[in-house]
């Protein structure tokens, strides 16, 4: 966007507006909800499985039934009295909340303690006597694939292995035919390990039954609360609980990344304990048990095929994929995508063949396939094909910027219908990497690199030149558990010409109180300021699905935009009165109603609801407000060039990030302080899995680094100084032109930092490492090539 | 268990209390006192999101006893507001967008108040060690230091 059309008071679109929703942060007023304390409230604790495998033989609770202060303790069988010990899972899989006979992976929750305080549930945890057989597990997803593995989901009546879905698209044949046909092929095989998205703030909840009105209250660590009413009135109706009679309240949130959508045994065990015992309970979990048994993200094995010319034109890419999801499929894509976005997998470049193919199975690991800050698994397709650029640069001795421009999509070749079924909106991806190169200064660092290795120093230039795909999306094809992707904005405007706005998203730190205002200031001329934004109360918020996968500005954005049209329509009509003139005799100017040729006759948005409250047109409806439900026509494609320039200490193997840029294009900006601030945290996030991250577990299943001194989150100290800039592309098809950006560094990152490493061990043959990329791993690989001693 | 009367100076108003002997000081703030500012990230004293002063030097309440505190002075994010005025670090955060989802916040501003006590003209590195045993999942840590440069200026200028 140029020029602003707002002033500062007013801040609307392109101010870096200060956050509203800092007022209370700064003073240590949010409030989680750890932070909520009820009457008579108790508390609730885990117990959790040792054992990744095992046969539940019996549990015996009269110990800790015998503490003083405890109240209940509650088993799978004590749940199955009311047909609540199994719950569907977001991808219509099914799930245990508590196990009447096996558990499936370690940390499981085995049964739950209620008790006056965390203290005393704590202590009951630890007498509660669980005794298990314990089984062999099945760990690895090239294991469980056997037909001679144990089947691991016997709940399920008639399966005979372990085999969840088979999915596919694209070209087979043609594919085919262009891999035979090709000058040059590579191929390598890609893993993206298991990891957490670890935000600080661990799940959990206060469910409230208030037995005489049969009202349920529960305030939950929840990126999407009115899909979760829903889902609490469909899976406990048969208890009573209807939907009129649940409220879900998604208080701050401190951090989701998508580990905050699914549906956790925890919640509903606290609900359930709620309605049974008739009083509060909080459940809220430790660290070590949120990483060892709330959702993981990735667990993708790919194999990866590109075909070119011997010019270096792609011509096909295939992708075959082996899907690790765990004990149940409890992702949380959208029902007709069971590998989520998957097919954006030919990324960024022209490539008329393109076939992907999947299976996902069963193991003894935690489940879920969440995202980890990306829209639905793009980060693992972004991650195989700007590998596998990499790979076919190498091969053909080219610089990889150099393919990559000769392969993008043209800008003039928008809209652009992708081999693998998507319609892009638009994008400029040379100019984006041109000034990537330009801010870097690319061609002196590969003079530089040149002579480093002379000398026999490690230094490495990785590229990243992503498509990402988010906003979903239109109901044609969009839902979750059936429920349409739209979005939600209801906005009222007072007499006083302040405003109030409600969602059906929830921010989780995005800094939506601050965005959404802007787009109503931008809209109607209210000063931002005036504008209070509320979401993630179901009583009062308008339903919509939620805040993940980027899809708040394309969806909740528009919608926002939406509703103020519609207000202005309105306020036009009650101008008109005001001014006795025709509606068509005005003209809309930001927060004033003129009138054609005398601009001096107007009326301000403000004098508009004053009157709209205190002299409406005989007629109209008193009274100013509209409610919009955005059912967006496409998906964005935000798109971005990030370069990393790392540095290897030869002796040590020790990996330095030394300049990291990274130009994103997320089409108009609402807040670009709020959107730099976005890029930084998804580039950390980014960061993190490419050299830190991983849920590492053993051959029996057991996890050797689930809690916060194992699993490495980068702090200040290894992450870099980003260097950020962007391009601007508007979306066609938005009302705002804007995109969504907070998943495209994640996604983007990964990538240009293992094709730096790479870059940098080149030479000695290497072609491929799987991420983290640790200075033990580098440390290997210099001693088989010989490099080290 | 074992009871202990407490008496703990926190933001400046003594309170006396009854405590069991194992309740850990990030509890007692939070449940006891209702002051929530203070946040529970972790349970390996890895976080940092329960930092608070005791006796002006930033600790990780999560990993003491309330009893370790008897006699001392505990300050917390709610007593960094001075007169209405916010403190140069909480204005700091704001001005350059050093917050997200807030939960890491009060924790990196009571451990950046220390640092700043200590080293009130720290360089970029001394911040990013300073800071290192705080995490943060949402911002990346550019805009927290640059927070913390923000707060240092003006704390100087004030000083001068
Ligand atoms: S809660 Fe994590 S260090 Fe105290
Ligand atoms: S702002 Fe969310 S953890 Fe730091």
């Amino acid at each position: 966007m140029s020029e602003l059309k707002t002033t500062p008071e007013v801040c609307g679109m392109g101010h870096s507006m200060k956050r509203k929703e800092d007022a209370r942060f700064l003073r240590g007023q949010g409030k989680y909800t750890d932070d909520v304390v009820l009457p008579g409230m108790l508390h609730m604790d885990i117990v959790r499985s040792p054992y990744a495998y095992a046969k539940i033989k019996s549990i015996n609770t009269d110990a800790a039934m015998a503490i003083p202060g405890v109240h209940a303790v509650i088993t799978g069988d004590v749940l199955k009295q009311y047909n609540l010990h199994w719950m569907p899972t977001l991808m219509s899989d099914t799930q245990m909340v508590l196990p009447t006979d096996t558990v499936m992976y370690q940390s499981q929750e085995v049964a739950a303690v209620i008790a006056d305080d965390r203290y005393i549930a704590a202590d009951a945890v630890e007498a509660v006597e669980v005794e298990y057989e314990p089984m062999q597990a099945v760990v690895d997803p090239f294991k469980s694939m056997q037909s001679d593995a144990p089947v691991l989901r016997t709940d399920k009546e008639g399966k005979t292995d372990n085999h969840i879905w088979h999915w596919e698209t694209g070209d087979k044949d043609s594919t085919e035919k262009a891999f035979q046909n090709a000058d040059v092929v590579v191929k390598e095989n890609v893993y993206l390990p298991r990891i957490h998205v670890a935000s600080i703030e661990t799940c959990g909840c206060v469910a409230s039954f208030e037995p005489a009105e049969g009202k349920l209250t529960v305030y939950m660590t929840t990126q999407a609360p009115h899909a979760i009413r829903t889902v609490v009135a469909l899976v406990a109706g048969h208890v009573g609980l209807s939907e009129e009679k649940i409220r879900i309240i998604s208080p701050d949130i401190g951090g989701g990344f998508g580990g905050k959508v699914p549906v956790y045994p925890g919640y509903v065990i606290a609900i359930a304990a709620s309605v049974v015992i008739g009083k509060p309970v909080k459940w809220v979990e430790d660290r070590s048990e949120n990483l060892q048994a709330d959702s993981f993200a990735r667990d993708y094995h790919m194999s990866v095929e590109l075909a070119s010319s011997s010019s270096g034109k792609m011509e096909a890419l295939r992708i075959k994929t082996v899907a690790d999801h765990g004990y149940t499929d409890a992702a949380a894509n959208p029902s007709k995508y069971p590998a989520g976005m998957f097919s954006i997998c030919t990324g960024s470049y022209d490539i008329k063949n393109a076939f992907t193919e999947m299976d996902a199975y069963y193991t003894n690991k935690p489940p879920g396939g969440v995202a980890y800050r990306c829209s639905f698994r793009v980060t693992e397709a972004i991650h195989a094909i700007e590998r596998i650029v990499d790979v076919l640069a190498q091969k053909l001795d080219r610089d990889p910027a150099d393919l990559r421009m000769q392969n993008f999509i043209q800008p003039e070749a928008f809209p652009y219908q992708s081999a693998l079924g998507w319609e892009y909106d638009s994008g400029d991806y040379p100019r984006a990497l041109k000034l990537a190169m330009d801010t870097i200064g690319y061609d002196d660092l590969r003079k530089e690199q040149a002579e480093k290795r002379a000398k026999g120093e490690l230094m490495g230039i990785g590229l990243s030149t992503f498509t990402e795909v988010v906003g979903a999306g239109p109901s044609k094809d969009f839902d979750i558990l059936g429920i349409k992707m739209f979005d939600s904005c209801e906005l009222r405007i007072h007499p006083t010409g302040k405003a109030i706005a409600r969602f059906g998203t929830k921010s989780q730190g995005q800094g939506h109180e601050t965005t959404y205002a802007q787009i109503l200031a931008e809209e109607l001329g209210i000063p931002a300021a005036h504008i209070q934004i509320e979401e993630g109360d179901t009583d009062t918020a308008p339903y919509g699905l939620g805040t993940y996968a980027s899809r708040s500005t394309p969806t909740a954005g528009a919608a926002a935009a939406k509703a103020a049209h519609k207000v202005r329509d309105k306020a036009r009509k009650i101008a008109a009165h005001l001014l006795e003139v025709s509606e068509e005799d005005l003209e809309w100017e930001v927060g004033k109603f003129y009138v054609k040729g005398s601009p001096e006759q107007s009326k301000t948005i403000q004098d508009i609801a004053f009157a709209a409250y205190t002299n409406h047109p005989q007629g109209l409806e008193a009274g100013l407000e509209a409610t919009h439900y955005y059912d967006p026509p496409n998906l964005t494609f935000p798109f971005g060039s990030y370069i990393c320039v790392v540095d290897i200490d030869p002796k040590t193997a020790e990996i330095k990030v030394r300049r990291f840029v990274a130009i994103d294009d997320c089409g108009n900006i609402i807040n670009p302080m709020i959107v730099e601030g976005q890029i930084h945290g998804g580039l950390t996030q980014g960061l993190a899995p490419a050299m830190y991250e991983e849920l590492i577990y053993d051959e029996d299943g057991n996890i050797l680094n689930g809690n916060f001194m194992d699993y490495l989150l980068p702090t200040a100290v290894e992450t870099p100084n980003w260097e950020t800039d962007r391009t601007v592309t508007p979306s066609p098809h938005h009302p705002l032109g804007a995109k969504g950006v907070a998943e495209s560094p994640t996604v983007g990152a990964p990538p240009a930092i293992a094709n730096a490493v790479v870059d940098a061990l080149s030479h000695l043959g290497v072609e491929n490492m799987d991420i983290p990329i640790t200075p033990y791993k580098v440390w290997q690989v210099l001693k088989e090539k010989g490099a080290v001693a | 268990m074992s009871k202990h009367t407490v008496s703990i100076d926190i933001n400046g108003t003594t309170v006396t209390k009854e405590v069991d002997s194992r309740m850990l000081l990030v509890h007692f703030i939070r449940e006891e006192l209702q002051m929530t500012g203070t946040h529970i990230g972790c349970d390996t004293s890895s976080c940092g999101a329960c930092t608070i002063l005791m006796n002006g030097r930033s600790v990780k309440s999560c990993t003491l006893y309330t009893v370790q505190a008897n006699g001392k002075s505990v300050k917390t994010i709610e007593g960094m507001e001075e007169g209405g005025a916010l403190h140069p670090l909480q204005e700091g955060f704001h001005e350059e967008h050093g917050l997200q989802c807030g939960f890491c916040t009060p924790g990196m501003i009571m451990r950046a108040a220390e640092l700043l006590e200590k080293n009130p003209n720290p360089s970029e590195e001394e911040i990013r060690w300073g800071i290192s045993g705080n995490l943060c999942r949402c911002t990346g840590y550019v805009n927290i230091v640059k927070a913390i440069q923000y707060a240092a200026e003006k704390m100087q200028k004030e000083a001068a």
